[in-house]
């Protein structure tokens, strides 16, 4: 007697096209997808950047094509002091500016980490100065700190008699600094603050139970506790600070222009000044370029030393 | 700029122009023609017009430049497209238009343009000349920025400049006891110091104020016989003269009203229409709008001008900004780009548009000295003269782009600035004027 054998019943599968199979193979697909990103990147991002270095060795001006001269607008530069001044400048107003922030960021944090009435309000209300155009508050700044029409001379002098000259904030050289240091701050603060809030949220609360019942204080919670696990984010958000701070342009264009005597120009002004209202390309392109090297430096400061494993998990350096 | 005009401001405005123009045409009458016949331009069928111009400073500005191009479009049959550009794109627009090939046809730009473009500009010798033999010539100015460099040959065509003379409170320069402008600068630094002490200060733009503080930066160089560059476009500035300035203004400074480090284009208008500044320079404008203000009136029946104090120089130390046209060679209806542009010099056209901005582009044609709006206000005829100035940015050197950049880097306003505030003696800043200044110039 014979065994019968069961049939194969599942019909013979189709081979998929070569097309379907192309799009199955990974790699393809991996490039497919990043495609649209990598090609905004490069029209966007890449060609702009090498376009700049390459205008940054040429003579080229607005009127027309230069042409190729080498490291001539560099060396220029090195000799210039109105380019020391400005990179003097673009590095103390990010340093001093940061600092501000950072550390009045945090304390804002801090505060409304704890359960006030009205915290959602309040938490709004705080993002005012970040949301409000740039262009805007600076225009309100350039009022506020006039020569002859500033509120606070105003008060001082008129209301107040405790001085009897208006205030000078804008016509000499660090009090032109300073000014613009206090409005990048006050314009700061609130993204620093909302993303160290962000992180504060995540600190799990059993953790200042436990130190609590150690006996521990207010200090030592900040410490040991607040401050270690606060690190990654606190490292990403000085990232974008540090970046933000030391390219930025509009509120020091819109208050002083680059300031009384090139006092208050930060590189990024200065290559507009002399690169498009000047009509010198080259030379813009080249302080424009010479930035990248403050950028590279703070990225990778904040991505090494700040990011380190054992901050992020609390422990100490060994 | 997005204006949203409603039915009845466009009806206001549309009225307000066609009464302009209908007063216009009248006074229009009181201009000397010379019977000359204008050149053989074919129009081309179908053709258009793109055109861009800045932005307005004075209301009537643009209202009444819009009508006249409208007049010449039902004229003439050739659709115009007029787009107004803020002050500091046009120039870079300019840029853009000539290298690429592609853009207006017609362009109206900042006065060194023409010059920087010359090979990508059409030539308008043709309408040039029949202008400047039926209205009485061109001023200095006009033929400065007109002609190309060395040559007969027009590139531009200039349609207006405004000046930047000395703006006063009578009332005030009575007070200091003195009842006109002294003419020499011992006797001018005298009037700012009696100013200061009666607390009602003369004060003039040393901060990145791109008209007012280049303005006063060249008339104290001027003034004092210095000069940027010599004929050839070598840099002269470091020079005895030079040095001569920078003392004076040195001394000068402490006279002026707190805070001209800081100010911008518009910071002494607002001081002066606030009553806290007395005596500065500036453009028509600003009386214009004292008086149009009845807030202000007060201020402005008090307003006068004066030339700005001449010094060693052999006429007014003032240039001014001029509007200077020029037709691209890539347009594809040259004939009708250059109608235009004549028909926009023409009496009909151009006096209403010089008398509704009160004068705030002088005229580069003689025959217009004797336009109705010189007469109607007396304290206004001082600017009739902007565009015979016998100075120009770049003093004495060639119209080229370095004279644009070293306005456009403060180059020389710092210089003033720096000895003004301390910070530098006289001989080092000229010295780093002069090293900034050859780096543009080489």
């Amino acid at each position: 007697m014979t065994v019968a054998t069961m049939t194969d019943w599942t019909r013979a599968r189709r081979q998929p096209g070569w097309l379907a199979r192309l799009f199955d193979h990974k790699p393809f697909l991996i490039f497919m997808c990043l495609l649209p990103a990598l090609g905004l990147l490069l029209v966007f991002l890449t060609y702009p950047l090498g376009l700049g270095l390459w205008l940054s060795l040429t003579d080229t001006k607005i009127g027309g094509a230069g042409k190729f001269v080498g490291l001539d607008n560099f060396e220029y530069l090195m000799e210039d002091p109105q380019f020391w001044s400005a990179v003097f400048f673009s590095v103390f107003y990010t340093g001093v500016a940061t600092f501000g922030k950072f550390a009045l960021g945090l304390w804002l944090a801090l505060l409304l980490n704890n359960h006030v009435p009205f915290k959602s309000l309040l938490r709004a209300i705080i993002l005012l100065p970040w949301i409000v155009p740039t262009v805007l508050s600076a225009l309100a700044f350039w009022w506020l700190y006039d020569p002859q029409f500033s509120i606070f001379s105003y008060l001082a002098v008129d209301v107040l008699h405790i001085r009897s000259k208006p205030f000078d904030f804008l016509s000499t050289v660090w009090p032109a600094r300073w000014s613009l240091v206090a409005a990048n701050i006050w314009r700061g603060i609130p993204f620093v603050a909302i993303s160290l809030l962000a992180g504060l949220q995540t600190i799990s609360p059993s953790l200042y139970e436990a130190a609590l019942l150690d006996g521990s204080t207010a200090w030592q919670r900040f410490r040991f506790i607040t401050f270690p696990l606060l690190m990654p984010i606190l490292a990403i958000v000085m990232t974008f600070s540090i970046i933000f701070t030391f390219t930025d342009f509009q509120l020091v264009y819109a208050i002083t222009r680059g300031g009384p005597l090139n006092s208050t120009h930060l590189m990024a002004t200065l290559a507009f000044q002399r690169g498009i209202s000047g009509g010198e390309l080259g030379e813009g392109a080249a302080i424009a370029v010479a930035m990248i090297p403050f950028l590279v430096g703070a990225t990778l400061f904040s991505y090494f030393a700040l990011a380190r494993r054992k901050w992020q998990q609390g422990e100490a350096n060994d | 700029m997005v204006y949203i005009i409603k039915r009845r401001e466009a009806l206001k405005l549309g009225a307000g122009a066609a009464a302009i123009m209908a007063a216009g045409q009248a006074s229009a009458q009181a201009i000397p023609k010379a019977d000359v016949a204008a050149p053989k331009l074919d129009i081309e069928k179908g053709a258009s017009l793109r055109l861009i111009r800045p932005a307005k400073f004075v209301e009537p500005d643009e209202v009444i430049f819009r009508a006249n191009s409208a007049k010449f479009a039902k004229e003439f049959g050739v659709d115009v497209k007029v787009d107004l550009v803020g002050w500091e794109d046009i120039t870079q627009q300019t840029a853009v238009s000539a290298n690429t090939g592609a853009g207006p046809d017609v362009i109206i730009g900042w006065a060194e343009s023409p010059h920087i473009y010359a090979d990508k500009v059409l030539e308008l010798t043709d309408i040039a000349e029949y202008l400047g033999k039926k209205y009485g010539g061109w001023l200095f100015l006009g033929e400065k920025y007109g002609k190309k460099a060395k040559t007969n040959n027009w590139i531009g065509l200039p349609m207006g400049g405004s000046g930047g003379p000395l703006v006063y409170r009578a009332s005030a320069l009575k007070e200091a006891g003195h009842d006109k402008i002294p003419s020499d600068h011992a006797g001018f630094l005298k009037l700012c110091q009696a100013l200061k002490k009666i607390n009602k200060p003369a004060g003039f733009a040393l901060g990145n104020a791109v008209g007012d503080a280049n303005g006063f930066a060249n008339w104290m160089l001027w003034s004092h016989g210095a000069t940027l560059v010599d004929e050839e476009g070598k840099v002269t500035l470091n020079s005895k003269e030079t040095i001569n300035a920078l003392k004076y203004v040195k001394e000068l400074y402490p006279s002026f009203i707190p805070g001209t480090m800081s100010w911008n284009d518009i910071s002494n208008n607002r001081a002066y229409a606030s009553k806290e500044l007395f005596l500065t320079s500036n453009g028509v404008s600003l009386y214009f709008s004292l008086k149009n203000d009845p807030a202000t009136k007060e201020v402005a029946d008090d307003t006068e001008h004066a030339n700005l104090v001449q010094g060693v120089a052999s006429s007014p130390p003032m240039s001014a900004t001029v509007l200077n046209g020029m037709v691209l060679k890539h347009t594809k209806f040259p004939n009708a780009a250059k109608a235009y542009l004549a028909f926009m010099m023409e009496a009909e056209q151009y006096d209403p548009w010089l008398t509704g901005c009160l004068g705030y582009w002088a005229h580069p044609l003689k025959a217009y000295d004797k336009s109705k709006v010189w007469e109607s206000d007396p304290k206004i005829a001082i600017y009739r003269n902007t565009m015979d100035n016998r100075f120009w940015t770049g003093y004495k050197g060639p119209i080229t782009q370095a004279a644009g950049t070293v306005q456009a880097e403060y180059i020389l306003v710092q210089m003033f600035a720096s000895v003004a505030s301390g910070q530098a003696t006289p001989e080092d800043a000229a010295k780093e004027a002069e090293r900034r200044t050859k780096r543009y110039y080489r």
